[in-house]
């Protein structure tokens, strides 16, 4: 498979209230993205959990976003604070897995910014391209 | 038509809800093509025969609108037949139609929890138009993550929760205050909050009202005296929310209360400590024009007719103490506040105009002459600071020719891209005041578009043209001042006429937009509401719910929501008195059964979870040396469940399998894949 037609797999976890409405306004709005991504919605970015991410990395995942509302924005008061503090843990053991840290990316993204969801999707997905597929993708999974 | 939707699949009774207990999955999946908004894109047929042979899969369809009564019965149809226990509906957001399914499988006697949704449209064929084939593949991934997590799915029960009969609302401008009076009438008390030291916000202000150019006080005062005369509407002025905890039916809110530095009981608004008062200060009221004293009564109509005392300005000579005849001033007065409960809030905290910046807006705050549309309208109101008199500011002179700027602060990359709505209406409208005041005045409307729907707003702009107003379509791109007198030269392209045009006004009214102001951020962080990228606060949805919000009880009116006219605000007022009406009236809510859930036997009793709930939803039960979880109180983030070292804790309809199930599937063998 050449490299330019490669699709990288790219599984981004959004919160309901915040991130998740982001891409349905990136879809309103008909902002084009590449078609990397497959979204998992979950009640508030605080439900993200270290295994979930994990689990999608040793699965096949070429990148995994961690989505939710803007600090101070929280459908759950702080929910978000506490996927901050968690996010700081993720980075380190993903990294001492030795995983690039393009693949792993927490961004806040509030339902209105369809345009941000969009080219965050765009951004990621072309890094990724740039490195290739995941070293921890099992072989023959897509 | 009849409940079943135009289906003639008789309605199973709720004892069959069990029904999808039993052990054997049986997905029905059902793809929507919405019109071409799918269709268009993907190949639901090819994602449909696709699914078709996944495991546990029993029934697929395509249909061209799956929310319609022939979709619906189709689902319906379909669970009959193939005694389907699970539902996957792949079409567009969760947000516009997971409701409208979840009560049609509920109908068939499935848990509404059974149902899943999966976002072809909005996540899909929207966001890749130009690669069909591409799309139909993610698309494929999407419905088999949704068809695995179905299978992992069980049933919950919603939950009802008491209502208490009061209302909040926030800001006691013309939407709230028809909210009030709407839901006053209706029987129940309502609290209105409002922060200035008067009700009637920013109409109180105006002159008059487009389209008809009756007086804005004239309208509105009648109204203010009806919301103080009601006895089940208390007006808390002056005051401001401070705290808002608890949930729909039961929000629990501190307000506070700014001190006057007078007992509101005794005042009489005779207004005979402004008299005497030494001190004056430039009277906001009037966008600054004119002064008011340190002690003042906000404006003649104002409600409650109180005097509040500006203790910043005050100097202490102690003299409207001594002319007070009630003997109501209290100079020791403090800051007090009110805890009281209410089942829904409604947000009507209003606006503000925009601020034109000093030196870059059109020479505003550099040239006298150069004033805001806002202060044109308190020059000519009868009860502003030169009784109706329009004069320029540097000489106090009449002026003849009178140039407006449209669109300042709006449709502007610079500043606010969005059309503020209002501000073409209240141009033409002030420029024909002024013309029928005084017809040997002359004005020139320099506008980017003229916008005027709605019934008789273009009738008020061709009046405003046969009275002699002229249009002239372009954007200022110098204003200078002539330094002898003052004048404004004003030069600006006719886009119309193709041509340059130098020319030179004796006052020149910027028309500034709709802003969203301090008040709308603070509403915001209080109840968690979401703000849209203009600002303003964003509403449940902008068609279908557009005075509801993602908070359940909580509502909004009035430009809070986005710029609006009055009309518009007075309608959205009296939408959300009747939305609340729904929860006052029936005194519960269901709330989602969504919540977190403890496996005792698992619970070490650690209690790490505990301090993670920002809803003090989670308790220890220092006997057994397990957490427990108050359902009424878990409004299911999941956050805890995050948090619990040992597993113990679970988020139902997210639990750990059942989001690892969309994870897994996330990809395919390659030999697998089509």
């Amino acid at each position: 498979m050449s490299a330019e037609a490669w699709e990288p797999k790219i599984v981004a976890f959004c919160c309901n209230w915040c991130s998740y409405g982001g891409a349905d306004s990136a879809g309103m709005g008909r902002f084009q993205q590449p078609p990397s991504t497959r979204i998992i919605r979950v009640m508030c970015s605080g439900r993200i959990d270290p295994l979930h991410v994990f689990n999608a990395f040793l699965e096949g995942a070429d990148a995994v976003l961690v989505t939710g509302c803007h600090i101070g924005d929280c459908h759950y008061v702080n929910g978000n604070d506490k996927t901050k503090i968690k996010y700081k843990f993720l980075e380190s053991v993903v990294r001492e897995l030795g995983i690039e840290k393009e693949r792993l990316q927490l961004n806040w993204i509030s339902a209105s910014e369809g345009e941000k969801f969009a080219s965050f999707i765009r951004d990621v997905t072309e890094q990724i391209k740039k490195l290739g597929p995941s070293p921890l993708k099992p072989e023959g999974v897509s | 038509m009849s409940d079943t939707k135009g289906t003639d699949v008789p309605v199973e009774s709720k004892d069959n809800q069990d029904k999808g207990n039993q052990d054997e999955k049986r997905v029905g999946v059902f793809v929507c093509e919405c019109g071409v908004n799918i269709g268009g894109v993907v190949d639901t047929h090819a994602v449909a025969d696709y699914i078709a042979t996944l495991p546990g899969v029993k029934a697929t369809s395509v249909n061209k609108f799956t929310c319609s009564d022939s979709g619906q019965a189709d689902i319906q149809q379909k669970i009959k037949e193939h005694n389907l226990n699970r539902v996957v509906v792949a079409a567009c957001s969760p947000k516009t139609h997971e409701p409208t399914f979840r009560a049609c499988i509920e109908q068939m006697g499935l848990n509404q929890y059974f149902l899943e949704f999966v976002n072809i449209r909005d996540h899909c064929s929207w966001i890749h138009m130009w690669e069909k084939d591409k799309a139909t593949e993610k698309s494929k991934d999407l419905v088999r993550m949704g068809v695995e997590r179905s299978k992992l799915l069980e049933p919950l029960e919603a939950s009802e929760v008491p209502v208490t009969d009061t209302a909040l609302v926030v800001g006691g401008g013309v939407a709230g205050m028809q909210a009030s009076l709407d839901l006053a009438d209706m029987g129940f008390k309502v609290y209105l909050v409002e922060k200035e030291p008067s009700i009637g916000g920013r109409m109180a202000r105006f002159d008059k009202v487009f389209p008809t150019n009756d007086c804005s006080i004239c309208i509105l005062g009648p109204k203010m005296v009806e919301v103080v005369r009601n006895k089940n509407i208390m007006i808390m002025s002056y005051s401001e929310v401070k705290e808002v905890d608890g949930y729909v039916g039961n929000f629990n809110v501190k307000i506070e209360h700014k001190p006057r530095y007078l007992d509101t009981s005794k005042c009489t608004g005779c207004a005979k400590c402004s008299e005497v008062c030494p001190v004056e200060v430039p009277y906001d009221f009037n966008e600054g024009f004119g002064t008011r004293k340190a002690i003042y009564v906000p404006f003649p109509q104002a409600v409650p007719l109180r005097a509040v005392l500006d203790k910043e300005n005050c100097i202490n000579c102690k003299a409207c103490a001594r002319a007070c005849e009630s003997k109501a001033i209290d100079y020791d007065m403090q800051t007090t506040y009110t805890d009281l409960n209410a089942g829904i809030i409604i947000g009507a905290v209003g606006f503000k105009t925009y601020d034109p910046e000093p030196g870059h807006d059109f020479g505003y705050g550099l040239y006298d002459n150069v004033i805001t549309a806002m202060e044109f309208e308190r020059l000519l109101n009868a009860a502003g600071p030169t009784g109706g008199h329009v004069i320029r500011p540097s000489d106090c002179r009449e002026p003849i020719r009178v140039g407006f700027v449209n669109c300042v602060g709006s449709r502007d990359k610079n500043t606010n891209i969005y059309c503020s709505g209002v501000c073409c209406m209240y141009t033409i409208k002030n420029a024909q005041l002024l013309k029928e005041k005084r017809p040997e005045t002359d004005h020139t409307i320099m506008y980017i578009d003229i916008r005027t729907p709605f019934r008789s707003y273009e009738e008020s702009y061709n009046r405003a043209r046969n009275l002699g107003v002229k249009f002239l379509r372009g954007r200022p791109v110098e204003v200078k001042e002539n330094p002898e007198n003052k004048n404004i030269m004003v030069r600006v392209e006719d886009t119309l006429a193709n041509e340059i045009r130098n020319l030179e006004f004796d006052l020149l009214v910027l028309s500034t937009g709709v802003v969203p102001h301090d008040g709308i951020h603070k509403l915001q962080q209080l109840l968690k509401l979401s703000k849209a990228a203009d600002g303003f606060l964003m509403e449940a949805h902008p068609k279908l719910r557009p005075v509801d919000t993602t908070i359940d009880g909580v509502y909004l009116a009035g430009v809070a929501s986005g710029p609006k006219d009055i009309p518009y605000a007075v309608s959205q007022g009296s939408a959300c008195a009747g939305r609340a009406t729904i929860l006052l009236k029936n005194r519960k809510a269901i709330t989602e059964g969504i919540t977190a859930v403890v496996d005792p036997d698992v619970c070490a009793g650690c209690g790490v979870c505990v301090p993670m709930c920002p809803f003090q939803a989670i308790k220890m039960d220092e006997e057994a040396g397990k957490a427990n979880v108050v359902k009424a109180l878990c409004k299911g983030c999941g956050t805890c469940v995050t948090a619990c070292p040992t597993g113990a804790l679970e988020q139902s309809h997210f639990k750990n399998d059942q989001v690892l199930a969309q994870v897994k599937n996330v990809f395919r063998f390659q030999e697998a894949a089509v």
